[in-house]
């Protein structure tokens, strides 16, 4: 699956002139089943809310006698629909919104859990240790050479490898369940405990993926000896979530259990740390 | 008299990252309030499809609460896709550390006290390869 860049369909709650109010309770569940869809809402009241963009606007309300209102934008940049929710419960309500984005060109949701690295800018120093590490194309860099996030659906849900190894704790998951890779502050704990992983990492050969497929491959040999299966892929994977631990990179079992072949790895390998040189030489040039 | 914060709440939606009592609680807070204020299912997600609607969203030059995780993640998810915040006027009410109650007050009260972490230039993306 690729995802696309795309635009989330904006949904106003209205309860204004024209239109009867929502109860509370009312109001707080169509406004939960709605966003537990994916959708993006904004409730009128007091205060303002962000403004107006060119994105399409889906206007709700319970409107007197179900008449909606005939309104357009005066400058033709925004496509504006009216829903009438007199008589609907939530579930019905979230129905009638996904009709509406079928006929849009607003995002489909749900489709993927949001698993991507998001780089602190004001702590990166362009080292390039994540774009040698990763081997699944998520990093680059753009046209002066410096790092970016490049393709973050290729990154492996619940991975969060590429920032134990980032000497700066630059690397965030805002989904992980620890700081400082949940955003969380970063301290000179935080910042030790990364230098030594790269230390290991070194005392490892410095290829982590290569340290773990070797592993993985002497324990598949061992284990296809074995004459029950359903034991070996046990002991594999208690193998392998042992040396998950060891290693101390916290990468999935899923993930290490899908990684390609020695040769793959090694190729891969070679091609990101060759665009990791060529970033730094072009940094120095 | 300060203008009072617009309010931005994130529902997490894509993982339990964020208690459900805290965020149940500071979503019916808003709905009870009768204050205006914008929704969004996952910012991770929107971040992540670089969706423009982060731009609208961190635009303007009144005041935002953002009630979502912690202020250095949710800086730049923004930044991340071109959409800087504004320091001097951004609050985000961290609702993976906050208790229920402490939350949904700090997201309805309407002083203001900025906390994204120290200043640093936005991600240069532009030419970025589209996903």
């Amino acid at each position: 699956m690729a995802i696309a860049e795309e635009t989330t369909l904006r949904i106003i709650l209205y309860e204004g002139e024209g239109a009867e109010k929502l109860a509370t309770n009312e109001r707080s569940s169509t406004l939960l089943a709605l966003l537990e869809k994916g959708y993006a809402v904004t409730c009128a009241g007091e205060g303002k809310v962000s403004q107006a963009d060119e994105s399409s606007l889906l206007v709700l309300g319970r409107f007197n006698n179900g008449k909606v209102p005939d309104a357009e934008d005066v400058n033709g940049l925004v496509s504006i629909r009216f829903k009438d929710i007199n008589g609907h419960n939530p579930e019905e309500i979230t129905q009638l919104v996904e009709e509406e984005r079928e006929n849009s060109k607003a995002a489909k949701h749900g489709d993927w859990k949001p698993w991507f690295p998001v780089i602190d800018y004001d702590r990166c120093t362009n080292c390039m240790q994540c774009l040698s590490f990763c081997l699944f194309d998520v990093y680059g860099t753009d046209d002066k050479q410096e790092i970016q996030v490049q393709n973050n659906d290729n990154c492996k849900t619940n991975c969060p490898a590429c920032s134990r190894v980032c000497p700066e704790a630059a690397i965030m998951f805002p989904k992980y369940k620890s700081g400082p890779i949940n955003g969380d502050v970063v301290s000179d704990g935080d910042l030790n405990r990364e230098k030594m992983k790269i230390d290991i990492s070194a005392l490892l050969g410095g290829d982590v993926y290569q340290m773990l497929r070797d592993r993985s491959q002497r324990s598949r040999s061992r284990f296809s000896k074995e004459r029950d299966s359903d034991k070996a892929l046990g002991e594999r994977t208690k193998c392998l979530t042992k040396l998950a631990a060891e290693a101390d990179i916290d990468i999935p079992l899923e993930v290490l259990q899908s990684l390609p072949s020695a040769d793959e790895i090694a190729k891969k390998a070679e091609a990101a740390n060759a665009k990791a040189e060529a970033a730094l030489n072009a940094q120095k040039n | 008299m300060p203008a009072k914060p617009r309010i931005l709440f994130c529902h997490c939606n894509y993982a339990r990252v964020v208690p459900d009592e805290v965020k149940s609680s500071v979503l019916e807070g808003l709905c009870k309030s009768g204050q205006a204020f914008d929704a969004v299912a996952d910012l991770c997600e929107m971040a992540a499809r670089r969706d423009p609607a982060l731009k609208r969203l961190a635009a303007g030059e009144s005041p935002v609460k953002i009630a979502a995780c912690y202020p250095r993640a949710v800086k730049w998810l923004f930044g991340g896709c071109q959409a800087p915040l504004n320091a001097e006027h951004t609050e985000v009410v961290n609702m993976r550390e906050l208790n229920a109650e402490d939350a949904t007050n700090t997201v309805l009260n309407k002083t203001l006290t900025p906390n994204l972490p120290a200043d640093g230039s936005v991600a240069k993306v532009e030419g970025e390869k589209k996903i």
